[in-house]
Parts: structure tokens; C-alpha cells; sequence
């Protein structure tokens, strides 16, 4: 037998009421990994620092005459551009068939893009070649068994034909893999000719314009020479580098962070409160045996440890349970999104920080009733002088 | 026989509302090595406040008291508590055993204050049970035991440690008749045959008698002629 064991036994003496508060602090950290996670898949695309992005200024939906593309391109500092434009695309089903499809310069795509594009070159010809031909990331063909070859029907909800129909026929060639990281999970790429051909309105008109710079360092005065270059026009630009414009999209996906911090905080706040009153009213039952324990020679010290230990180890089971459930959860999840979700996983990062903030809720719940039981006179202990 | 522990002109009182309850004044009092005393007196006569301050879980406001020659009283909390592990075993009236634990862990539980290895404290609790005659009680929980059997387990738990003294109050005030007398008798072998000294508070005459003398204490105050036998 050892502290630990003490521990142990004093958590665990009333199964029932220990069940129920592992219960609780589970579905805490369970939510808790589970959108930090989420939040730091979508916000960590592996990015470029030589990639950036102009749009427009007002925001991310409008969209920029295809001029824009071209004086970028030329500009000083700018080694490549390309632009893509949102189709709007499903597959069938507007809710569950939905895709992010992407209208775009194949040849300029795959330069500005290259590292996430390593297909067969007999695929990426083929996507050169056909203006009908699509690429679609792994999961996504895998999610509607889709296979090389085939022709696929997509329909838009913004764009339509001349002849008033949705739906544009394509043909599968390639297929992108997408590792962790990756930008083009979940992409369905189009041609942007084919498109721009067929849509009735919006025409030469390109959604944003990412391209390479020369150099990293060039960076800030690339970017201020573009928008400066269309300021006070109609279509006035912002210009940011990769990853805060990759911030900018998932804030299309609502406050991540704020969500985060609201759910999470009244979750940890709930539970703040029911761990802390329990392990108060859990200590304060046991308050002769604080007393036996100080008579046979415990120090105040010592008890005050066996005390937070309780809590501590309360709190440390309750967030691994949750951070393991998370971990099994969350591939689970974005697998059942068919490729619309990227690959979520548990960052160490997540477990660190929940690890963390175990530490703090187990200090937190644990230290009033430890305090009590350090400051308890044996005498009180047993309620006589 | 030499003095174990001295209360040299001991004074002790407590405050209760606006009363002060004043419990020892110029107390004088010592008990020697091998000594086994009872002591009996009404409720509220200070008995049990005499043991508090004997065993380090009380300080008197005044005064001194010695242990084997050295005071005690002014030591720090952590001196203090430490002193009563190595040389004090306290036995309740009503057993105050952990109910997590079983018979064996609750006898192991002062031994967790020492340098003891694990085999060495599973040895040493395998005799403490075994003076008490609970060797085959070492699994169960309290609650699974009499109350007679919960006392030795208490007895155990004081012995384990090996201290000089042993404080018992009230120790067969829950018990029956037959289970008293088993409990005192266990009392007198660790008194006679490990040579503990033995300071038992009691309400209870026949009790008393398994001590080597009495002590009636009234108001704070003992009987002169007692203290000078």
C-alpha cells in the first residue's frame, strides 16, 4: 500500500457518485478535443510562404474581373498565378451530395499548386487535355465510388446553363491523393474554360487569385503593390498571405474559436462546479477520518496531498477518457463526411492542452476542500476539546 | 521506574461563547515507564483533553510537558506530529478504523510514515494481527468485522509502530461485557509482556480494575492521595 493507493481507495469509495462525476468531466473533454481538433485541422493547411492571395476587399463571395488575374500575374514579384471560382457544386443531393468544387487554370493550377498535386502525369495530361475532364481528391471518389473513366453529372445551386439546366457533365480522370495537411482535401477541380463557356452570368470573372512570389521577403510589398495597383477601381483587392486567408475561409464555418470558447468554457464552468461541491462534501464526510489521520502522525502537508491527488487523479481519468474517445471519434467522423471534412486527427498539441487543463481543473475542484483538511485541528476533527 | 511523560504545571482552558472553560490549572502530573492507569471522572472533567495534551494533539497554554525528559509542548507542528508517530499509539473509542481499508492496511497505515520497505511493513502488520489474535482477519473490511474484532484491528494499528505509550480512551465503551474483557486483557499482555505504557480513560469501573492503578480526576483536579500512591 502507498499514498496512491489511498488515493485511489478514497475516489473510489462511493462508485456511484465517482461514476457520474467521471461521467461529466468525459463529455467535457470529449467535446473539448473534439472541436479543438476540428478547429486545428481546418486552420492548419499546409501552407506555402511563398503562396499568397488576392480577393476582393469586400469579401470572400465576391468575385474580381479575370483582367485582375492577368496584371497580377505580370507584376513585379510574382513568379506564377492561377484563380479559381466557386462552382456551387453536389453531387444529386444538394445537403448530402455536396462538394467543393473549384473552377481552375488547370496548367497554372498545378504550378502554383504543385506539391499537392502529385497524380500520374498520364492524369494530369488527361485533366490538360479534356475541358470536361475533372480531378477529384481520394476521399471523395471513394466516398461515391467513383472510378477513373467515368462520366459524372454535377450540379450547381448558384450557376446555370443557357438552357436553364444545373447540371454540367464530367469526366473523371485523376484522382489527388491527400495526405494530412493537405489543400486539396476534399477538392473537386474543373476547368475554369468549360465553365466560364457554359455559366449564363458572371462571366470572365475569377473568385480569388492565389499566386507564387518570387521570394518570401518580397511578401509585404507584392501584396501592398497589388492592392495599391487597384485601389479606388470597382474591384478593389486585399492581398494576405496563405494561411490567413485559409483562417478567413474556414471563418466561413462560423467563429471556430468563439464556439470553442463559449461551449467548452460553460461545459468547464458546470463541471467546476459540481467536481468542486462534491469533492467539499466528499472530504467534509471523511472529516474523523482526517482527524485519525493527522493523530497517527499524516502531516498537514501530506494529507492536503492525498487530497488534491483525489481530485487530481478524478480529473486526469475523466480528460483521458474523453481525449481517447475523441481520438477514436474524430477519424470516424471526417470519414463519414466523405472527403467534405479534411482528415481529423488528435493533434499532440490537444492532448497537451488537455492534459493542462485537467492539471488546472483538478487543482482548482481539489483546493478548497485540501485546504480545509490541512487547516483541520484533530481536536475539531473529532468534535470535542 | 523513571518518568515516560511529565505535565509540569499545566494549564489549559477553552474559550466557549463569552465563557472561558478553564480545565487544568497548574496541573502536575506524571506517568512512568511501564505504567498501566486508568483514569475515570465525570463527563466534562477534562479526561479527554488530558489525553489530547499527553498525545501531541492538544497544547496546554501554559506549562510544560515532557517526554523521556525533553518537552514536547514547544515543539513545531511538524516536530510535533512526527513525535507522534514514532512514540504514540492511540486506540478510540469507536475504532475510527478507515472503512476503505482492510483489517491489514489499516494496521499498515502508520507505517506508511516511515522508511519501511514494503516486505518489512507486511511483515511487522502480520505481527501486530497476531498479538491481537486477527491473523486470519487481514482481508476483511471493518464492516465485516465485530466490534470487538475492529478494536483489535485499532490495538494493531496503536502497536504496529512499536510506540512507548499507548492512549486509549473509552477503548470498551461500545463493547459488551465479554468483548471488554477480551479487549482490556489484550491491554494488560501489551502492558506486562511488550512493556507499553498504558494510559486509559474509562467511565467504566471493571475496566478500570485491569489497570495496574486508577486515577479520578473531577473538575481538572486529581486526587492527591492517588497521585502520591
Amino acid at each position: 500500500m502507498n499514498d496512491l493507493t489511498l488515493v485511489r481507495k478514497n475516489l473510489f469509495r462511493k462508485p456511484m457518485r465517482t461514476t457520474l462525476l467521471l461521467i461529466s468531466i468525459f463529455v467535457a473533454f470529449l467535446v473539448f478535443a473534439v472541436m479543438l481538433s476540428f478547429n486545428h485541422s481546418i486552420s492548419n493547411f499546409a501552407t506555402l510562404p511563398t503562396r499568397m492571395v488576392t480577393l476582393s476587399k469586400i469579401n470572400f463571395t465576391e468575385s474580381l474581373p479575370i483582367a485582375h488575374y492577368d496584371r497580377i500575374s505580370r507584376m513585379e514579384g510574382v513568379a506564377v498565378a492561377t484563380h479559381l471560382n466557386w462552382f456551387g457544386g453536389y453531387y444529386q443531393d444538394p445537403v448530402k451530395g455536396f462538394l467543393p468544387v473549384f473552377a481552375v487554370d488547370p496548367q497554372s493550377y498545378f504550378k502554383v499548386y504543385a506539391e499537392d498535386l502529385q497524380i500520374p502525369a498520364v492524369e494530369r495530361d488527361a485533366f490538360f487535355k479534356d475541358r470536361t475532364a475533372m480531378l477529384v481528391a481520394e476521399p471523395v471518389a471513394k466516398r461515391f465510388g467513383w472510378h477513373v473513366g467515368q462520366r459524372i453529372p454535377l450540379n450547381s445551386n448558384i450557376f446555370s446553363q443557357a438552357d436553364g439546366g444545373h447540371t454540367w457533365a464530367f469526366t473523371l480522370v485523376g484522382v489527388i491523393p491527400t495526405p494530412p495537411g493537405s489543400s486539396q482535401t476534399g477538392s473537386v477541380l474543373i476547368h475554369y474554360d468549360y465553365f466560364n463557356d457554359t455559366i449564363t452570368f458572371g462571366r470572365d470573372r475569377v473568385g480569388w487569385v492565389p499566386f507564387l512570389t518570387t521570394s518570401a521577403g518580397l511578401n509585404d510589398r507584392v501584396a501592398q503593390a497589388i492592392d495599391a495597383r487597384f485601389a479606388n477601381s470597382a474591384d478593389e483587392t486585399s492581398t494576405q498571405d496563405e494561411a490567413t486567408f485559409n483562417k478567413g475561409f474556414a471563418a466561413q464555418l462560423g467563429d471556430i474559436a468563439l464556439v470553442i470558447t463559449l461551449v467548452v468554457g460553460s461545459a468547464f464552468a458546470a463541471i467546476l462546479l459540481i467536481v468542486g461541491t462534491t469533492m467539499a462534501l466528499a472530504v467534509r464526510e471523511r472529516t474523523r477520518e482526517v482527524g485519525v489521520m493527522k493523530t497517527l502522525g499524516f502531516s498537514s502537508g501530506r494529507v492536503l496531498r492525498l487530497v488534491l491527488g483525489e481530485s487530481l487523479l478524478l480529473a486526469f481519468l475523466g480528460a483521458a477518457l474523453g481525449v481517447g474517445a475523441a481520438a477514436i471519434f474524430l477519424p470516424v467522423m471526417a470519414q463519414a463526411s466523405g472527403g467534405q471534412m479534411p482528415p481529423i486527427n488528435l493533434p499532440p498539441s490537444v492532448a497537451a492542452w488537455s492534459a493542462a487543463v485537467a492539471l488546472a481543473l483538478g487543482l482548482v475542484t481539489g483546493a478548497a476542500p485540501a485546504i480545509a483538511a490541512y487547516r483541520m485541528r484533530i481536536v475539531d476533527a473529532f468534535g470535542r476539546r | 521506574m523513571t518518568d515516560l511523560i511529565r505535565l509540569v504545571d499545566v494549564e489549559k482552558s477553552y474559550v466557549r461563547g463569552k465563557e472561558r472553560i478553564v480545565i487544568f490549572d497548574k496541573l502536575n502530573l506524571h506517568f512512568e515507564q511501564g505504567d498501566f492507569v486508568a483514569i475515570m471522572g465525570p463527563s466534562g472533567s477534562g479526561k479527554t483533553t488530558l489525553l489530547n495534551l499527553l498525545g501531541g494533539t492538544d497544547r496546554p497554554d501554559k506549562g510544560a510537558i515532557e517526554f523521556e525528559g525533553q518537552r514536547i509542548d514547544n515543539l513545531g507542528d511538524g516536530k510535533l506530529t512526527a513525535w507522534r508517530s514514532a512514540n504514540v499509539g492511540f486506540i478510540f473509542q469507536f475504532y475510527n478504523l478507515m472503512p476503505i481499508l482492510n483489517a491489514a492496511q489499516n494496521v499498515e497505515l502508520p507505517l506508511l510514515l516511515t522508511r519501511l520497505s514494503p516486505a518489512k511493513r507486511r511483515e511487522n502488520v502480520a505481527t501486530a494481527l497476531k498479538i491481537v489474535g486477527l491473523e486470519d482477519r487481514a482481508r476483511h473490511r471493518p464492516r465485516e468485522l465485530s466490534g470487538g474484532q475492529q478494536q483489535r484491528v485499532a490495538i494493531a494499528r496503536a502497536i504496529v509502530s512499536d510506540p512507548k505509550l499507548l492512549l486509549c480512551d473509552e477503548p470498551t465503551g461500545d463493547l459488551d461485557r465479554a468483548t471488554a474483557d477480551e479487549i482490556l486483557s489484550t491491554l494488560q499482555v501489551l502492558n506486562r509482556e511488550l512493556g507499553k505504557t498504558i494510559v486509559m480513560v474509562t467511565h467504566d469501573a471493571e475496566a478500570a480494575k485491569f489497570a495496574s492503578r486508577v486515577l479520578h480526576l473531577d473538575k481538572g483536579h486529581f486526587d492527591e492521595r492517588e497521585l502520591a500512591a
